[in-house]
């Protein structure tokens, strides 16, 4: 058992204490652990990564109590994945929260990012789900003192809808729970697994309600139609650069749908059989429509990030949806391009509503540098929408070779709306850049704000480049999720009542 | 008792679902209390409802489960928690536009 699976929650819970203990007082300083705490936070996640690529699963028993009494951390390919994911976008975020100062608009960002950090990765790692509920409320209380980050009526009041709609989404989650609870008497993910196909008959009914509510749970995490409402509202009012970082907060949804469509829920299972792709692949057909429709209709650059960002939520679930390895690997690969290009178009939103002088698409405001910026927008056009050359075209290529055998509902859905996106960014684009009326007003110069963009840019074309190998790696984590016997093993289940 | 406490459950949940539908923040944030009463008295009763049973062993012929009365307060001080952040916010609202409705889209500020 090595203990550096429990680092990516201890690492940023001690920065965050102790930028609100000793460092009060010093920007400056609370910068400097920040960005400190963020590469700590990426080295551990790739040794993680390389960690669990040489070994398979490893488990981490909190306070050396034995599964399934006492908490667990379970570290597999997935979980290493999601982590690394996590540390390679806060990476770029808190550079562009510096470098662009909107962490002096307000107090606490950086603790509150850092608190963020450690709730999101205790979701990818823990193995137990009232352990991924408690991580759950760590990851939103944090959200919500960032979203309203910078204060403002419009973004208090949006904040609010914000909390209202995720309490709602905990209690769910808490009736979930105690009716899984109550029919099983264990909450290990692990023992969930193994105890649910001995199900007594009489309980199959609870069971499934709670399957429901669960996957009800995970849609509103990551704004699957029609619990989609509080999303763009949320990421439109909130600062573009939490905007960028609750990119990987959808993703906790989606990992979260992922880890019980496969682990508790698989499709093997007699109680639940096929419910959960059944909600599943309408949400995600729906969910990706209904973005690509508000690409189009988008008033201002970041709602059309926002529905960029639920159209490519849209597809991973309908990726997941397949419940087969290839389906898996695909979606694994989709969601690490997703979270990328849609932090990229939230902070290229932010940066470009900094050079005008109105933030309505339809109203003619010239762009500062519109030579850079355009560029910028074109290439993270081309992402989302999945045009060639970059790594959302891979994505989309790897969902539709899955989803061979049902192309008419998939193949069509996925082709139009990329084609949809592609006019609202087109539209978006030249309203914005097409018409230079008059010069635009200067700007301060921020080179460090300019240099997040790239680093997320560089992730992409890394992504397109390495696509074969990761791929591979991709497809070993789906086998795994699919066979889970290895991620079963690594909890040594107490055996006996 | 089941019987009442499947009612309890019941009508709080239904208190709190018609709350949370009004217009203003402050029936919102009641209703979402009374929901997590509800959801509270749920947890506390899946680990099957027992009269005069401690969570301990030892203590009577047939102990009760604890693990749902820990799970139930976990539960409560999180809801407490998201309770007073939630007023503050709204408070934070109120004073901000000058006006309590929670619904977006009623004032131009909101798209700012």
């Amino acid at each position: 058992m090595t203990h550096w699976i429990i680092a990516p929650i201890v690492l940023p819970a001690l920065a965050a204490a102790l930028m609100l203990l000793a460092l009060r007082g010093s920007l400056a300083l609370q910068r400097l652990l920040s960005v400190a705490a963020i590469l700590g936070l990426c080295a551990i996640a790739a040794a993680l990564l390389m960690l669990v690529t040489k070994t398979g699963p490893e488990a981490y028993f909190l306070g050396d109590w034995p599964a399934p009494f006492g908490i667990v951390l379970v570290l597999d390919r997935l979980s290493a994945l999601m982590l690394a994911l996590l540390a390679g976008l806060a990476l770029p975020v808190v550079i562009y929260a510096i470098g662009s100062d909107w962490d002096a608009r307000g107090a606490h960002f950086h603790p509150l990012l850092q608190f963020l950090l450690m709730g999101i990765g205790g979701a990818f790692l823990t193995g137990d789900a009232f352990n991924l509920f408690v991580f759950f409320e760590v990851m939103l209380i944090a959200s919500y003192g960032l979203m309203v980050h910078g204060g403002g009526a419009g973004r208090t009041r949006a904040g609010l809808q914000y909390v209202a709609f995720n309490l709602v989404g905990s209690s769910l989650f808490l009736v979930a729970l105690g009716l899984l609870y109550s029919v099983t008497g264990t909450l290990n993910l692990a023992d969930l697994a193994e105890k649910l196909p001995h199900l007594p008959d009489g309980d199959t009914a609870l069971l499934r309600v709670a399957a429901v509510m669960l996957i009800m749970v995970f849609a509103i995490k990551a704004a699957l139609v029609p619990l989609q409402f509080w999303l763009p509202g949320t990421y439109a009012a909130a600062p573009g650069v939490v905007a960028a970082i609750f990119a990987v907060m959808t993703k906790v949804g989606v990992y979260a749908t992922l880890r019980f469509a496969t682990l508790v829920f698989p499709p093997a299972l007699h109680a639940t059989d096929l419910l959960i792709a059944a909600f599943l692949l309408p949400a995600g057909l729906a969910t990706l429509g209904l973005g690509a429709v508000g690409v189009l209709g988008a008033s201002t650059l970041p709602r059309l990030a926002a529905f960029a960002g639920i159209a490519s939520t849209g597809t991973i679930i309908i990726a997941i949806a397949h419940l087969t390895p290839e389906g898996t690997a695909a979606a694994l690969y989709y969601t690490l391009h997703s979270t990328l290009a849609t932090a990229l178009i939230f902070l290229l939103a932010d940066l470009i509503d900094r050079r005008r002088a109105d933030l309505r698409l339809d109203h003619p405001a010239p762009v500062a540098n519109p030579g850079l910026m355009g560029a910028l927008f074109l290439i993270a056009a081309l992402a989302l929408a999945g045009m060639p050359p970059l790594s959302g075209f891979v994505g989309k290529l790897l969902i539709l070779d899955a989803w061979q055998d049902h192309m008419l509902q998939v193949w069509a859905a996925v082709l139009v709306t990329s084609f949809l996106m592609i006019l609202g960014f087109a539209r978006a684009g030249s309203l914005l850049f097409w018409k230079p009326t008059e010069a635009a007003p200067p700007i301060r110069p921020e080179p460090v704000a300019l240099l997040a963009p790239f680093v997320l840019l560089a992730g992409l074309v890394a992504l397109t480049v390495l696509a074969g190998p990761i791929h591979d790696w991709l497809r070993v984590a789906a086998d795994d999720l699919h066979y889970p016997k290895a991620y079963i093993d690594a909890n040594h289940l107490a055996k006996g009542d | 008792m089941e019987l009442l406490v499947a009612l309890t459950i019941g009508v709080l949940t239904a208190v709190g679902i018609y709350l949370m539908l009004r217009q203003r923040s402050f029936p919102v944030i009641l209703g979402l209390t009374f929901l997590s009463y509800a959801v509270n008295l749920f947890l506390f009763a899946s680990g099957r409802l027992a009269l005069n049973a401690a969570p301990i062993i030892g203590t009577t012929d047939t102990p009760t489960d604890p693990l749902p009365q820990a799970l139930v307060l976990t539960a409560i001080v999180i809801s407490f928690g998201m309770t007073a952040v939630i007023l503050i916010m709204a408070i934070g609202g109120n004073l901000a536009a000058g006006h309590d409705r929670i619904d977006l889209g009623q004032d131009p500020r909101d798209d700012a």
